[in-house]
């Protein structure tokens, strides 16, 4: 069937959204890769995504705009589309569909794998284990990102997510082996872009880095096709190649809107918000695809940052996340308004996968007493401010008062940290020991009795007088 | 036990829109019938028939699959192989085994081919006539599994050959029935019920370890339950203590449409662990099925069928089977995505207008059966369900809550606050909870339901309570109201929640979960009797109880001593106070 000079079909037939019906064809397989030459030369890409009898409907992810029936020729190429990988990618800036935007020569790697991917057999996995470290605390010490860990960041748009997502990927490291980043931007500004690129510059030129970007202006539909050239480049990097490679893809929510345009302009029955029913299976797809292999000594982590629109975190988009996902990273407006850069809200955020990257040997032996015990302190502080809002400062017991002082203090000297501050593990668990030492001691329950008596012994003396 | 196969049927594609395909040439194709598509021969499954096109299922990526390429039937219906061999593995939807695959899973025909060859040793007299369901022999698997070799679903006749003690392969023959050669499996088709003699089983009580369950709401075998609940409400996470921990004979748990790693930490963790009953790993118990959210979407409808199809192999041999299916959202959806593609009309929220019914048939496949052999066995049914958003009143959880009779709701707010598992005892419900508190006081355990009464009014007392009490503060309550929402805490973090990463406490025996219940019931009448008393109220609130809470942790699963020894001293105690 794979002809070695694929037949130009002229006959489309309609033109309707990003869609383009070809009649007239034969042999053309659902899926297939599509290249679409307009009258004026000028090329596009596209995929079947129907084929009836003799019609074909393929989706331009370029969009349709300029494209008219007679003078467009498209040629199909006999197999779902594919993109050439191999180490070449490495430190190349790319647009939304892998074309390269640095002014470098076209990216020729190894051989060409389809780029929807092939699922993992899940008998052939190996559990995510050993963190990546990316020096910054919120994350670091209460939801260790593990290797191998699909773990979103949810946001609402206004919030620092995109810098932090920059952020993530110009510090992340790993303690052993070869570590990698793959940046999928969709949907973003161009100054957003522009800031990304910067941020991003040094890790680039060390030829670490891949980094894809789509802006707001680009084709919509081009994002349906970002975040699979990123991780098929990435799934060769960790699994082939043996790296640690870290993907963050860039707003999932502008991917799902994509989707949700194509199946709209395919007049398929909406499900939830508009979004179309197959979303979770679409979704998961993407997400799925990492983790660590029985065969390979790479890994590969997910990082997808989405805007919660209006902050509904039942948003389709980000309630089918995660079900998928291993956890969330929750960024909230509260935060944001107190000033704390990353507005880490702690109480909603989790990492199921966290206790596989902690402890001796990966982090340190208390990462997770500490991570517990702060979490059960700020579950308990959250109770007393609201009760503070009843009876306010004056009426609660002192113990009670030690709470709220804990809670500023994390918050001040934990989470918040500077836009490019690299913190070290051992300082990020430092910090977090700094205000636990603030609570009563007897609540401290789940921490080694010597360590704790150890810190309690070097506290600030003025930290001291709630823990008697 | 499949006719043998009928004669060949060759079609064609017409039209491939992802996983749904149209056939023609087809001629006499029915209704289910399995076709193998393009030269890959990918399975799929006849879903409609419309004149001379034939709309099938594809349950692989069909990319590249184009109008023109062959299709071909055999006439039979989706079908796996039940027999030895389906223990301690992990299979994709259509029973495929997965252990044996490539890590990458492309699509196309698998091999079928299994080497492994398992002891026979027959047990039936050569020269009677046998009926479906009759006793052929045995083949032991894995430390001491007793695999019974039964005559298959419509055959019978005289047993005219028996082999003798024999290593075989699966599909070797091992005896003759009528003229009909029987081997150690046979081939069923999924989506058909296995028959039995009746449903007239006499219920067992499924003791899951899990107090919250076996305390509250209790499940008895051959029921069905639902398990709502939004994300990282702990949904997989009870369903995986179930499938360790309760006390049925075979475990066969469906991931339909969940994480890998997950799928993959269940595996570890049902490897490591030993069967507190026979000593065996827990894997050796258990049928894996595995259809992660990114492998084809239809498989996972039919990976559902596929589970309760071996879950009922297993119940034939009178064994109490439970299948644990995580997420039936997930399979509603397969059904709803291929409505769509088929533009059948939708009824609430896209799916369609038969989601009622198939939940039905899939949750009324659970049953107390007598088997045909006349042995007594079931199947129980425990489906996980994955609210949109959390909402219970979308069109499936509301659906399953009619067909099932547990619910076992997970609230957000529980799970928020650390509170594991996170059971909402405002939201489920047990129907079967009358009739264990009989089997309870039969087996001489009269107050059970008694306990349980007062430990539900307990909860139900604390929560009008906790309502009033943002509005006036706890302080304003008198006090016995107050030593009420102290009791109710105490029932909650003694007894409802449970550890799951805890060795002692991820399990608790029947008796420790009886001894907790009544300790903190004691202690409550302690508190009250002594308020009554006229002790000042403050100087009971001082006493510390958080032993009392701590009690389900200070001995393994088993120890009902260290349970009482708390009570008594806590008790005593209270004595003191005055």
């Amino acid at each position: 069937m794979i002809d070695s000079i694929p037949i130009e079909y002229t006959g489309a037939r309609s033109a309707d959204g990003p869609l383009l019906v070809i009649e007239h064809v034969t042999g053309v397989g659902w899926d297939e890769d599509a290249v679409i030459t307009l009258a004026s030369g000028e090329r596009r890409h596209g995929v079947v995504l129907d084929v009836n009898d003799d019609l074909a409907v393929v989706q331009v992810f370029e969009g349709t705009s300029g494209i008219s029936l007679s003078g467009t020729r498209v040629a199909f190429s006999g197999s779902p589309m594919r993109v050439s990988v191999g180490a070449q990618w490495l430190g190349r800036v790319c647009n939304g569909r892998g074309d390269p935007i640095d002014g470098g020569p076209p990216i020729h790697g190894d051989r060409l794998v389809a780029v929807n991917g092939v699922p993992i057999n899940p008998a052939a996995r190996e559990l995510p284990r050993d963190p990546i470290i990316t020096g910054i605390s919120a994350i670091d010490g209460l939801t260790t990102l593990v290797r191998g860990q699909k773990l979103p960041i949810f946001s609402v748009g206004g919030l620092p997510h995109l810098e932090l997502a920059a952020q993530i990927a110009a510090q992340a490291r790993v303690a052993d082996g070869a570590f990698q980043i793959v940046f999928a931007a969709m949907g973003v500004t161009h100054a957003d872009a522009e800031a990304t690129r910067d941020a991003l510059e040094e890790r680039s030129q060390s030829g670490d880095l891949i980094l894809f970007i789509n802006t707001a202006s680009d084709p919509v539909i081009e994002r349906v096709l970002t975040p699979r050239i990123a991780l098929t480049v990435a799934e060769h990097l960790a699994f082939e190649r043996g790296g640690h490679v870290l993907v963050l893809m860039c707003d999932m929510t502008s991917y799902a809107e994509a989707v949700r345009e194509v199946s709209a302009a395919r007049g398929e029955v909406p499900g939830r918000q508009g979004y179309p029913g197959y979303l979770f299976s679409d979704l998961a797809a993407l997400y799925e695809r990492c983790g660590r292999l029985r065969i390979s000594s790479g890994s590969l982590t997910q990082i997808p940052v989405l805007t919660m629109p209006a902050g509904d975190i039942t948003h389709p988009v980000p309630d089918l996340t995660g079900y998928i996902t291993e956890g969330q990273i929750v960024l909230s407006q509260e935060m944001q308004s107190r000033n704390v850069y990353p507005p880490f809200d702690a109480l909603s955020s989790l990492s199921r996968l966290m206790r596989h990257g902690v402890g001796p040997g990966q982090t340190r032996k208390d990462h997770m007493a500490v991570a517990g015990q702060v979490y059960a302190a700020l579950g308990h502080a959250r109770q007393v401010r609201e009760l503070t809002d009843l009876v306010g400062e004056t009426g609660l017991a002192e113990a009670d008062r030690a709470y709220l002082r804990f809670a500023d203090a994390l918050e001040a000297g934990f989470i918040n940290q500077g836009r490019t501050e690299h913190r070290a593990i051992n300082d990020t668990l430092e910090h977090a020991w700094t205000a636990l030492t603030m609570l009563p001691a007897g609540d401290l329950s789940r921490l080694d009795p010597v360590e704790l008596a150890r810190h309690l012994a070097s506290a600030v003396p003025d930290g001291s007088e709630g823990s008697t | 036990m499949s006719s043998a196969p009928a004669d060949l049927r060759m079609g064609k594609v017409r039209r491939v829109n992802g996983p749904v395909v149209d056939v023609v040439g087809l001629n006499g194709v029915a209704m289910f019938d399995v076709v193998a598509i393009g030269d890959a021969g990918l399975a799929g499954e006849i879903v409609s028939i419309d004149g001379d096109v034939a709309t099938a299922q594809v349950y692989e990526y069909d990319g590249s699959v184009s109008p023109g390429d062959p299709v071909t039937s055999h006439g039979e219906a989706l079908s796996v192989t039940l027999g030895p061999g389906l223990l301690g593995r992990v299979f994709d939807g259509i029973l495929r085994p997965l252990d044996a695959k490539d890590v990458w899973l492309a699509s196309g025909r698998a091999s079928d081919a299994s080497d492994m060859s398992w002891h026979f040793t027959p047990d039936a007299t050569v020269g009677e006539k046998v009926a479906p369901g009759a006793l052929l022999g045995r083949v032991t698997e894995g430390v001491r599994f007793e695999h019974l070799i039964l005559v298959p679903p419509e055959v019978d006749g005289v047993l005219s050959w028996l082999s003798p003690e024999v290593d075989a392969s699966a599909h070797q023959p091992i005896a003759r029935v009528g003229a009909v050669d029987v081997s150690l499996s046979h081939r069923w088709p999924v989506r058909r019920p296995r028959p039995a003699r009746a449903r007239d089983g006499e219920p067992r009580l499924l003791r899951t370890g899990q107090r919250v369950l076996d305390l509250l709401y209790p499940i008895l075998c051959g029921s069905s339950a639902s398990v709502p609940g939004g994300f990282g409400t702990g949904k997989t996470l009870l369903q995986q203590q179930i499938a360790k921990w309760c006390d049925a004979d075979v475990i066969v748990y469906v991931g339909c449409g969940e994480r890998g790693n997950e799928m993959i930490d269940v595996l570890e963790d049902l490897a490591r662990l030993r069967d507190p009953r026979t000593g065996g790993a827990l894997r050796e118990r258990t049928v894996c099925i595995a259809n992660t959210s990114n492998m084809p979407v239809m498989a996972r409808e039919a990976s559902i069928y596929t589970g309760v199809a071996v879950a009922e192999y297993f119940r034939d041999m009178g064994y109490d089977v439970v299948v644990i299916a995580d997420s039936t959202s997930r399979w509603a959806e397969a059904l709803r995505e291929f409505a769509s593609r088929t533009n059948q009309l939708p009824a609430e929220e896209g799916y369609p207008a038969t989601l009622g019914s198939a939940l039905a048939a899939f949750y009324e496949r659970a049953g107390n059966f007598t088997t045909l052999g006349g042995n007594r066995g079931s199947v129980t049914i425990i489906g996980a369900v994955s609210p949109p958003g959390g909402d219970l009143t979308e069109p499936v959880t509301a659906q399953t809550r009619r067909f099932v009779r547990c619910v076992w709701s997970l609230d957000r707010d529980l799970a928020y606050a650390r509170h594991y598992p996170a059971v909402s005892w405002n939201e489920s419900f047990s129907r079967d909870a009358e009739r264990v508190g009989l089997m309870r006081s039969e087996d001489g355990d009269t107050a059970w339901a008694e306990r349980r009464a007062l430990a539900l009014a307990l909860l139900a007392e604390s929560e009008r309570l906790e309502s009033l009490v943002e509005l006036v503060g706890a302080a304003a309550l008198p006090d016995r109201q107050r030593s009420t929402l102290r009791s109710a805490k105490l029932v909650r973090e003694a007894v409802l929640q449970q550890d799951a990463t805890s060795a002692d406490d991820a399990y608790c025996g029947e008796a420790k979960q009886k001894a907790l219940l009544e300790m903190v019931l004691a202690v409550h009448r302690a508190l009250i009797e002594r308020l009554e008393a006229g002790v000042d109220a403050q100087r009971l609130e001082q006493v510390d109880l958080s032993r009392v809470s701590s009690a389900r942790e200070s001995g393994g699963p088993d120890d009902v001593a260290a349970v009482t020894a708390v009570r008594d001293s806590v008790l005593a105690l209270l004595k003191t106070v005055t």
